[in-house]
């Protein structure tokens, strides 16, 4: 007999379809990449010249989405800004598991001493709280997008080295690794071989759903001053930047902000959705 | 060529093997008995040079197993392969089958096997040939673990355990998780492969008649401890040890009640 279980409903109605949710979460992902690489060389306006005189202006044939305090187009300024967020975000998330994946690989095959060390040293990191510790880099060296980077790195490396290492610790006392070693695999040949393949569709899915949090995170901190610094058209700064207008002029602060809601959601689902397809455990 | 030496281990101060001792020639196939926890998988293992003794030493071909380094270890492997008990476990779940049986030969490129001559240049090649060696039609080759049964995925571990022409394969339970009628093909397919390459067999077993079919000689583990060792002729013998009567009585009754019971199913 065959019982189908209900799930549990974590996703709008109308994604309940997996194949779906990544369908849509491809299309989106598919659209703002190309916004973020060609979307420069077509942007109506330089998104750094300020022109006093059109200071707020109404969205017009000129400036699609109108102009923010300093006269600058909004439109060209979002998409432009869509490659720095975008850009940090996956540079953060590429350079996070390049470090992350091979520690969790090493540390899980090899166990032991070395094991429990690192994960000392990781326990000792994730007690510092993120934002704090971005903050606290921000004062020693500076408000930066290159440091709001390395205080992401410095944090986010953990939870990839954790994922990939309790992976490794279930399969490498499986039959199929034991066999591999009668049959002379190295051990750097094990890890390659057959502890890799088993770890692609989690860490996949893991950092599809943190390139949403990344995003978040820096612009955020960005939003605080601490990230890219103005007149960078960056949206968590931009949000900062229309701060002051907010009540006269509320629209400076919707159009990032919408771009970042919809770019989160477009990555969660996708990363929600991959969750499904490829049956990985959340942890 | 295998020789065991009052080998002990204990683990989290339980002893799962105390003073074993045996010895397997060239050629011949030695039986291991016992009940579920009394040491035959921890034995193979310590054989396979997978597991250190805490006590006693392996000799396989005059070398002490356990104090080799990595190089002079490698080169003593291949002449110990496996076959594990569990089907599903041994195949890597995300690599088709053909690269689990074909790996054992990357990593030894000097060794030609002799049913591997004309095609040793090939790895596709040599995992049909091994695949044709074992009774599996090469439309398997490409196909990943899980869309294998039973039968054939422990077909394909007999391949990867011969790739490398070994000259001991230890065998546990490597029929316990298949069904009945399988469990047959499988022996057989085992005891034709003894044949044709000369092979011995360290043949982990709790299926006496398995192990009656397949050994010259058998020894009975009880708690860790070797408590009987004969030829596979003296099974029935009155010389046999209280616990060995034990054990063939047990497994004749089970046999007697599948007959018994046999009316239940047609
Ligand atoms: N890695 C291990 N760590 C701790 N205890 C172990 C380990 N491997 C085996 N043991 C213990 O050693 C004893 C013998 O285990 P072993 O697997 O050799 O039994 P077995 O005869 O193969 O049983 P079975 O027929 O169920 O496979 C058991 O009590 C088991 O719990
Ligand atoms: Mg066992």
């Amino acid at each position: 007999m065959n019982i189908q279980m209900p799930r549990i409903n974590r996703v709008p109605f109308f994604f309940k379809n997996q194949n779906l949710l990544i369908q849509c979460g491809i299309i989106f992902f598919i659209i703002i990449t190309l916004t973020t690489l060609i979307g420069p060389f077509i942007v109506p306006n330089d998104p750094l010249t300020a022109n006093m005189s059109e200071r707020l202006a109404p969205p017009s044939s000129a400036y699609p989405l109108g102009t923010d305090h300093m006269g600058r187009c909004i439109f060209s300024r979002l998409i432009v800004g869509a490659q720095s967020t975008l850009g940090i975000t996956a540079l953060v998330v590429a350079t996070v598991a390049l470090i992350g994946i091979p520690i969790g690989l090493v540390i899980g095959y090899i166990g032991g001493r070395l094991d429990t060390v690192f994960m000392r040293v990781a326990d000792g990191i994730l007690a510092l709280p993120e934002f704090i510790l971005a903050i606290a880099i921000a004062g020693f060296l500076g408000p930066s997008l290159t440091n709001l980077m390395i205080s992401i790195v410095f944090v986010k490396w953990i939870a990839y080295t954790r994922v990939v290492r309790s992976i490794v610790i279930t399969e490498r006392n499986k039959d199929y690794v034991q066999a591999a070693k009668v049959g002379g695999s190295s051990n750097w040949k094990i890890i390659r071989r057959h502890m890799f393949p088993q770890i692609v569709s989690p860490v996949l899915v893991l950092a599809t759903l943190d390139i949403g949090k990344v995003i978040l995170t820096i612009s955020s901190l960005s939003y605080l001053g601490l990230g890219a610094q103005p007149p960078a058209p960056e949206w968590g700064a931009m949000l900062n930047d229309g701060r002051p207008y907010f009540q006269s002029a509320p629209e400076l602060m919707i159009y990032p902000g919408l771009a970042i809601f919809f770019v989160v959601l477009a990555f969660n689902l996708m990363g929600e959705g991959l969750r499904d397809k490829w049956d990985v455990k959340s942890r | 060529m295998l020789h065991v030496n009052s080998i002990s281990k204990t683990y989290h101060s339980k002893p799962a093997l105390n003073d074993i001792s045996l010895t397997v020639q060239h050629g011949e196939s030695i039986g291991i008995i016992g009940e579920s926890g009394s040491g035959k998988s921890t034995l193979g293992k310590i054989i396979l040079g997978l597991d250190k003794p805490d006590q006693g030493e392996v000799h396989f071909r005059g070398n002490n197993l356990h104090t080799l380094n990595g190089k002079a270890l490698k080169k003593l492997r291949r002449q110990l392969q496996i076959v594990f008990q569990d089907s599903a476990g041994s195949l890597n779940p995300k690599l088709p089958v053909w690269k689990s049986v074909v790996e054992p030969l990357e990593n030894y490129p000097d060794v030609i096997p002799s049913f591997l001559k004309e095609v040793r240049h090939n790895r596709k090649k040599m995992a049909e040939v091994l695949f044709q060696k074992v009774g599996l039609s090469p439309e398997l080759l490409e196909r990943y673990p899980h869309q294998l049964s039973g039968g054939q995925k422990q077909r394909i571990a007999v391949a990867r355990g011969i790739t490398l022409e070994p000259d001991l394969l230890v065998c546990d339970e490597p029929t316990s998780s298949l069904d009945v009628s399988v469990q047959a093909q499988v022996l057989n397919l085992l005891k034709k492969l003894q044949k044709d390459l000369n092979l011995s067999f360290l043949f982990i077993s709790h299926d006496i008649a398995a192990v009656q079919f397949m050994c010259e000689r058998i020894v009975v583990l009880k708690e860790g401890l070797a408590v009987d060792s004969f030829l596979t002729e003296d099974l029935f013998s009155q010389s046999r040890h209280p616990y060995t009567k034990l054990l063939v009585e047990m497994s004749m009754e089970q046999e007697n009640k599948i007959e018994e019971n046999q009316h239940f199913y047609t």
